[in-house]
């Protein structure tokens, strides 16, 4: 049985290369001259300045939280570097102007960043070492006055937007990870759909981490104003590197009255070698806000890559009638290691929020599900529904449940399921005696466990999860 | 089609079938009988590649290849099905997806074009009659929340839709009230060609009222004890298996 199982789960990361392009890095370490040095470079307003140096006098307070079902060694944050960006002439109107090494780049990725992508009507705001280099489709946004943009473009372009929602549902203070990215944050997206628009195409990013030591802290504010709807795309993949590399992001959704945003990820950064070194540590802080009534807000998550992940997308349930989802897969193989879930904060009446989490643990992974549903005294009929699987995969392996429920209005209504189940060999066997290999088998059990959160992603997207995670489990059983 | 000489097999290091001969023609059905852990299940079980299961001694031979050197899925290529005694269930992966999946993995293996969707659909059609089942079957999850009788049920859909050489039906009777008895029954029947076979294991001589037999073996602690035509059924049914024990006893002295 267990030839297969090396064989395949010993296969090298197929997204593992540098691009050898000379970036324009700060020394390492942090202090407040290094944070003028980001500032100065992005060309910010003394606010933002001010904002990030408020951040970062309030990280130097904080210590790095260890509640996390994760095992790391220390992190020395004087030893990353917090900006670097690709020698590029900035500013950039068209893709023949971005450099061809980073066309290369995204082709070997397969991210179809020119016409594959325009023809499947989905414009893509692309982002290597921290500064954006290519957008699409942004005039066919802009017609209906969608800003889809930087986050530094917007920072120029829109800053009474940024300065009003920047920090107003993550604030700097949040936690030490997000303080950190408030006082360092190089990029991200930038997403406004005004008032009664609803948003002709999935909006999509691509994360990658490319400069050798380079600390990745990505900052993405999306506001749907009254009535508008957006459905935003995340995906990832990073070149191999031995250093760990401490990515730190922080995302913001604000939702207005009746308004919907769908925010869905597919997470695949490089998990480390066979012995764990060298993956991505993903310490990220996501959160959206349903300020309006009758808001919505569906955060749906596959995550399949990161040494370690430390990551839990949540809602606030501020006005009356809204509703929150949280649909995850979290995948573990090899060292791996993911401590994932969500938080609903009820606070509005007749609130409703949804919880479906998916844990795979295969190899020696280790996967935690933690998850916080709180009942406010005035959330009167608020409403929770949480289903929470998991399914091991080998015998080395580990799933954990921390569910946190904290009620404190009498009229609420929970519901709570749970369940923990090995794949069976029996499972196996059946389907390899109706003529299918062991992968196949593994791969149609695993996406038959996970159909509940695949539904939820745009169609383009459950595609690309299902075959992401029947490479993440290859050979995990023989 | 299939000839098993003296096949040894044992499970956790204990000895469960001890030297088992049989042979299978085109065309034919042989039922196995036999009392409770006799070894039926398990030479089914051996028969389709079962890791647990490890053979000791003996050859299988299907369709001139050795079988006992192939993977459980070249076995089921190559046209070996078996009909579970216990079908797995497998939650949120549907039946029309997981038999489309299996059907194009078979045709992909004999170097066959894959079916869409939609010419699939229509094979389907065909094939639910044979089970007396309606097209809301397909879009339920495989066998789960299933009862007792739609699992076996189930497995002769797979079993009319795979369309392979050999087919061994483990138990299938067990569980299944009269009238599922009679269309399980019914549609094997329906698919008895000259150039396929079946062999159907079972403990009561009930079923073979309606499949009816060519060849009947019965199999006593991991040994065929006796073979004959389909009237030893009957003797079985009346004497009993105290009678097959007694006659192995004579036999072994």
């Amino acid at each position: 049985m267990s030839s297969t199982v090396e064989s395949l789960v010993n296969k090298a990361y197929k997204y593992g290369f540098v691009t050898d392009i000379e970036a324009d890095v700060a020394p390492k370490g942090l202090n407040e001259d290094i944070i003028r040095l980001i500032s100065a470079k992005k060309q910010e307003p003394e606010w933002l300045l001010e904002w990030r140096l408020k951040a970062f006098r309030g990280w130097q307070k904080m210590t790095e939280p260890h509640w996390a079902n994760v095992k790391y060694e220390p992190i020395d944050y004087q030893a990353i570097r917090y900006y670097a960006a690709p020698k590029t002439a900035a500013p950039l109107g068209s893709l023949d102007e971005v450099d061809p090494k980073l066309l290369e780049t995204y082709e070997k990725l397969g991210i179809p960043l020119r016409e594959q992508k325009l023809l499947a009507g989905v414009a893509v705001d692309a982002i290597f070492d921290s500064v954006s280099v290519g957008t699409t489709y942004k005039k066919k946004l802009a017609e209906q006055g969608i800003i889809f943009c930087s986050f530094g473009e917007a920072v120029r372009e829109h800053p009474e937007l940024v300065r009003k929602y920047l920090g107003s549902v993550v604030p700097a203070s949040d936690n030490f990870f997000a303080a950190l990215n408030s006082a360092v944050f190089s990029d991200g997206s930038f997403v406004f759909v005004p008032k009664g628009v609803r948003c002709p195409l999935e909006l999509s990013t691509y994360f990658r981490i490319n400069a050798s030591g380079t600390g990745q802290f990505e900052r993405t504010l999306i506001i749907a104003e009254e009535g508008a709807y957006v459905s935003y795309l995340e995906g990832c993949t990073a070149p191999k590197r031995d250093e760990n590399q401490l990515h730190a992001a922080v995302v913001e959704l604000v939702a207005l009255e009746g308004a919907t945003i769908k925010y869905s990820t597919v997470q695949n950064w490089y998990a480390g070698d066979e012995r764990g070194v060298g993956g991505v540590y993903n310490f990220v802080t996501k959160r959206g806000k349903c300020a309006g009534a009758n808001s919505k807000i569906s955060w749906t998550q596959v995550e399949t890559g990161s040494a370690i992940t430390w990551k839990y997308p949540s809602v606030i349930l501020q006005g009356d009638n809204s509703v929150g989802e949280f649909y995850s897969v979290a995948v573990v193989n090899g060292k791996q290691q993911a401590d994932t879930g969500t938080k609903m904060i009820h606070l509005g009446k007749n609130t409703r929020s949804t919880i479906v989490s998916k844990g795979i643990s295969a190899g020696e992974g280790q996967g935690s599900y933690r998850g916080l549903v709180r009942i406010l005294p005035r959330a009167d009929h608020a409403r929770n529904y949480t289903q929470c699987d998991s399914m091991l995969v080998g015998n080395r392996c580990g799933a954990h449940t921390f569910p946190y429920i904290d009620v404190q209005n009498s009229t609420a209504s929970m519901e709570h399921e749970a369940s923990t189940s090995k794949i069976g060999e029996d499972q196996i066997f059946y389907l390899k005696q109706r003529g299918l290999n062991t992968e196949n088998a593994i791969s149609m059990i695993v996406n038959g466990f996970c159909k509940e959160v695949f539904k939820e992603l745009p169609m383009e997207f459950a595609v690309e999860a299902q075959k992401l995670l029947a490479v993440s489990l290859e050979g995990s059983v023989g | 089609m299939l000839s098993i000489n003296n096949l040894h097999a044992s499970v956790d290091g204990k000895e469960i079938l001890k030297g088992i001969s049989l042979t299978v023609n085109p065309g034919e059905i042989h039922a196995i009988m036999g009392p409770n852990g006799s070894g039926k299940s398990t030479l089914a079980q051996v028969l389709a590649g079962h890791p647990a299961y490890h053979v000791t001694d003996g050859q299988v031979l299907f369709e001139g290849r050795d079988l006992l050197d192939m993977e459980p899925e070249e076995r089921a290529q190559a046209g070996f099905f078996l009909a579970f005694q216990y079908p797995v269930e497998l939650p949120g992966v549907t039946n029309a997806y997981f038999l489309r999946a299996a059907y194009n993995e078979i045709r992909k293996s004999r170097g066959e074009e894959e079916l869409d969707s939609m010419d699939f659909l229509d094979l389907l059609e065909e094939k639910l009659k044979l089970v007396e089942w309606g097209p809301e079957i397909m879009q339920r999850a495989v066998n789960a929340g299933f009862s007792g009788g739609e699992k076996k049920r189930n497995e002769i859909l797979q079993l009319a839709v795979l369309e392979p050489r050999l087919a061994v039906l483990d138990e299938t009777d067990s569980g299944l009230d009269i009238d599922a008895l009679r269309t399980v029954a019914a549609g094997v029947n329906k698919l008895r060609r000259p150039d396929n076979a079946f062999i159907v294991i079972t403990h009561y001589q009930r079923l073979l009222n309606y499949i009816v037999p060519d060849r009947v073996h019965v199999l006593s602690d991991g040994k065929v004890v006796m073979s004959g035509g389909k009237e030893l059924a009957l003797e079985l049914e009346a004497k009993g298996y105290e009678w097959v024990d007694a006659q192995a006893e004579a036999l072994a002295q």
